[in-house]
């Protein structure tokens, strides 16, 4: 299974060798993990995204919530938040090729950021689904070198309390 | 008033109630050292830094109060990391203290720099490392408090030189605030659970009592005491929770788990209601998961929710301070009619009791009961990590909480002879015996030299079987008999070596002088050590063998079981 953490930590010297020693030290798998400012400069948000089976993620969060510079630990469905992960890739574009993965890149809003005689750089956004479609598209061609973000997240305002999320 | 960085963190441990430090100085620390002296806590100057966090240790669980531990930059940190991975596995609390080179040499391979902070994360509760004069208060003050509250533990701080002495205005804490941050911080009790367990209890038919480290250290031994009694529960108490529940009761069960008594583990076995209270399920208690307690509705009360089904799936689970637990427990208390049940473990004490054979030689299970008689469960048992540990467990009656001071968790060899030491700095009234083994005692037996300086009458008594006992039983049993490196033929003379250091030192080889030895040392005015030599391939039983289930438990060797 796989699971986002959404964690809010004190914007500390070190805070972040205490988040990943602790998936280092109970040997958590991280799949990705992306860091950055929040709106309270004093804080920040780190997104991880783990996998393990079910109670090894309950574990995860538990074993977060002890970390002192840790302030909150929101487990994260796909349905309950946003999730968005950003995407360099370039891929390998002959000029025979190159209107055709055009075309494919503007189907997916990604943008083209660079162009060689035989390749093409193009930048795209989206939640884990997309992104996944979207390598997947053009692996066909070959990626030569490719970059992200990790997933980054921020829950759904106004969220009925009572709501469930769709299993 | 203008302080340098050094004197505000004396102030701050002084208002905090610091009562005691443990150490040895160097370069990196000696601007900290030199305001030391002012200070008006003693401070113990130990030959080995694993030693001083050690004696913090023992010195924390017997007195319940953290003390700090001074140690320079580079190698005397990086010596601590031993001691407070060890404090870190049994949540005990200490504040260590380590120097650290300048903040402009920090990252330049300095003369002793070592990366302490990172060395330290994965072995503390917390660290800070100081980079400006001004975070001093906030983080001594932060540091004694995390260390203390909740589940205790240890935290470090690294104290870069330069900041030890730059000068800066320093406010002292307001007077009427407490020394220590009492209350300690604990989740709201939950009267949903303890009703859950109070109907389990009143169902139960055949229920046990498993009390670990929380007892002790929430200082719930009372509230159990009358729980287990006004219920007609078993208790049964895990190594670290030993001391937690008297000995001597009807009601005792002993140890459970790898070496725990044979009715300890056949009580786990049949119950159907465990109640563990502030035990942390260790795979030496359960052995194999999948066929502990099968027939059991599992309640667990802890302080760490990250206890709470981390390796045992808990029907009850109850995130609390035990003795809160137990208090609303003691008041809506509706026992059930376990009388049946109560013959059963009764026959079960009865017929399977810990023993060992007599054969003339000195059965190291022998001298332990010998001290168990002297000390008449009164005194405070200190040991180092193996079969002597062990036997210890199982054969002293504990009288009270906070005498029994061992490792646990890290299972730290070397433990015994510091950790002997600081208990006795906090309860010089007590007589301190540490049970240790000639492997574990070779380890840290430099602190001998401690013992003497500040004459700290400890007494030693080494079950010396010239082997790394545990590891023989273990090849012994697993390993067909080879005996791989586990061997120390030439064993120094520790009677003669004891002395080198200014300490009694007595050689016993006769069984017939255990008793009178004992007794010479326990009268001596000062550290003594005894070197027993004891039966060499004496075995640690019962045992569970590792990765089995508790239902696998073997009751004697194998000829003797064959035979009966």
């Amino acid at each position: 299974m796989r699971q986002v953490y959404s964690i809010l930590v004190n914007n500390h010297a070190g805070v972040l060798s205490h988040v990943a020693g602790l998936f280092t030290r109970r040997g958590y798998n991280i799949e990705s993990i992306a860091a950055g400012p929040t709106e309270d400069t004093t804080i920040t948000r780190i997104v991880i995204v783990a996998i393990g089976e079910e109670n090894e993620l309950d574990q995860i969060a538990k074993q977060l919530r002890k970390l002192y510079d840790v302030r909150e630990v929101e487990q994260i469905s796909y349905n309950q938040a946003v999730t968005r992960e950003l995407v360099l890739a370039t891929i390998k574009a002959p000029i025979t090729k190159r209107s055709e993965i055009i075309q494919l890149a503007n189907a997916f809003g990604a943008q083209v950021i660079n162009m060689t005689d035989d390749t093409v750089t193009l930048e795209a956004s989206g939640n884990d689904h997309k992104v996944r479609t979207l390598l997947k598209a053009f692996e066909g061609y070959g990626i030569s070198q490719m970059a992200r973000t990790g997933m980054i997240s921020l829950p759904y305002d106004g969220m009925p309390e009572d709501w469930e999320p769709i299993a | 008033m203008e302080l340098n960085g050094s004197q505000i963190m004396i102030e701050e441990l002084k208002a905090a109630g610091i009562e005691m430090a443990f150490g040895i100085p160097g370069g990196a620390i000696m601007p900290f050292y030199d305001e030391l002296l002012k200070a008006d806590f003693p401070h113990i100057l130990t030959r080995h830094e694993q030693g001083a966090a050690h004696m913090a240790d023992g010195y924390a669980r017997v007195s319940g109060k953290v003390a700090i531990v001074v140690t320079t930059s580079g190698p005397g940190a990086t010596n601590l990391i031993t001691g407070l991975a060890n404090a870190q596995m049994d949540s005990v609390p200490l504040v260590a203290i380590t120097g650290q080179v300048a903040t402009n040499m920090i990252g330049t391979d300095a003369f002793q720099e070592a990366d302490v902070y990172g060395c330290s994360i994965p072995v503390t509760k917390f660290n800070w490392l100081i980079k400006d004069v001004n975070e001093i208060q906030h983080v001594t003050r932060e540091a004694i408090r995390v260390a203390t509250t909740g589940r205790p533990g240890p935290v470090l701080i690294d104290f870069p030189k330069d900041i030890q002495i730059t000068n800066t205005v320093y406010t002292p804490r307001e007077s009427a605030e407490s020394p220590l941050p009492a209350p300690r911080e604990y989740p709201e009790l939950d009267t949903e659970g303890i009703d859950k367990l109070l109907a389990a209890i009143e169902r139960a038919e055949r229920p046990v009592i498993i009390g670990g480290a929380g007892i002790i250290k929430s200082g719930a031994s009372a509230e159990l005491a009358k729980f287990a009694k006004a219920a007609g529960i078993p208790v049964i108490n895990t190594l670290l929770g030993l001391g937690g529940f008297p000995g001597t009761n009807e009601l005792f069960l002993g140890m459970p788990g790898m070496h725990g008594t044979a009715y300890a583990n056949f009580a786990l076995c049949e119950c159907d209601l465990l109640i563990n209270l502030g035990a942390r399920f260790d795979d030496r208690v359960t052995g194999k998961v999948s066929s502990f307690c099968p027939k059991a509705t599992i309640a667990h009360v802890d302080i760490d929710d990250a206890e709470i089904d981390k390796r045992v799936h808990t029907h009850i689970p109850i995130l609390g301070n035990v003795r809160d637990v137990l208090s609303a427990l003691n008041e809506h208390l509706r026992p059930g009619d376990y009388d049946e049940w109560r013959q059963t473990w009764t026959d079960w004490k009865e017929n399977y009791p810990l023993q060992y054979d007599w054969d003339g030689s000195i059965k190291p299970q022998y001298v332990i009961d010998q001290i168990q008689e002297i000390t008449e469960g009164n005194g405070i048992y200190v040991t180092g990590v193996g079969q002597h540990q062990m036997w210890a467990a199982q054969f002293i009656r504990f009288n009270e909480p906070k005498t029994w001071v061992t490792s646990g968790g890290l299972g730290t060899m070397g433990f015994g002879l510091p950790a002997a030491i600081g208990a006795k700095f906090a309860r010089p009234e007590k007589d301190v015996w540490l049970i240790d083994g000639d492997g574990s005692f070779a380890m840290t037996l430099v602190e001998l030299a401690t013992a003497a300086t500040y004459n700290v009458p400890v007494k030693v008594a080494i079950l010396n079987n010239a082997y790394l006992g545990m590891v023989r039983q273990w090849q012994e049993l697993f390993f067909e008999k080879r005996y791989s490196h586990s061997h120390y033929p030439e064993n120094p003379d520790f009677g003669t070596i004891a002395e080198g250091y200014g300490v009694k030192g007595i050689n016993v080889t006769d069984v017939n002088e255990v008793r009178n030895s004992l007794e010479t040392a326990a009268e001596h005015d000062g550290p003594v050590v005894l070197n027993f030599l004891v039966n060499k391939e004496e075995n640690v039983w019962p045992m569970v063998p590792a990765g089995a289930g508790n239902d696998e438990m073997q009751l004697a060797p194998p000829s003797r079981e064959a035979k009966s």
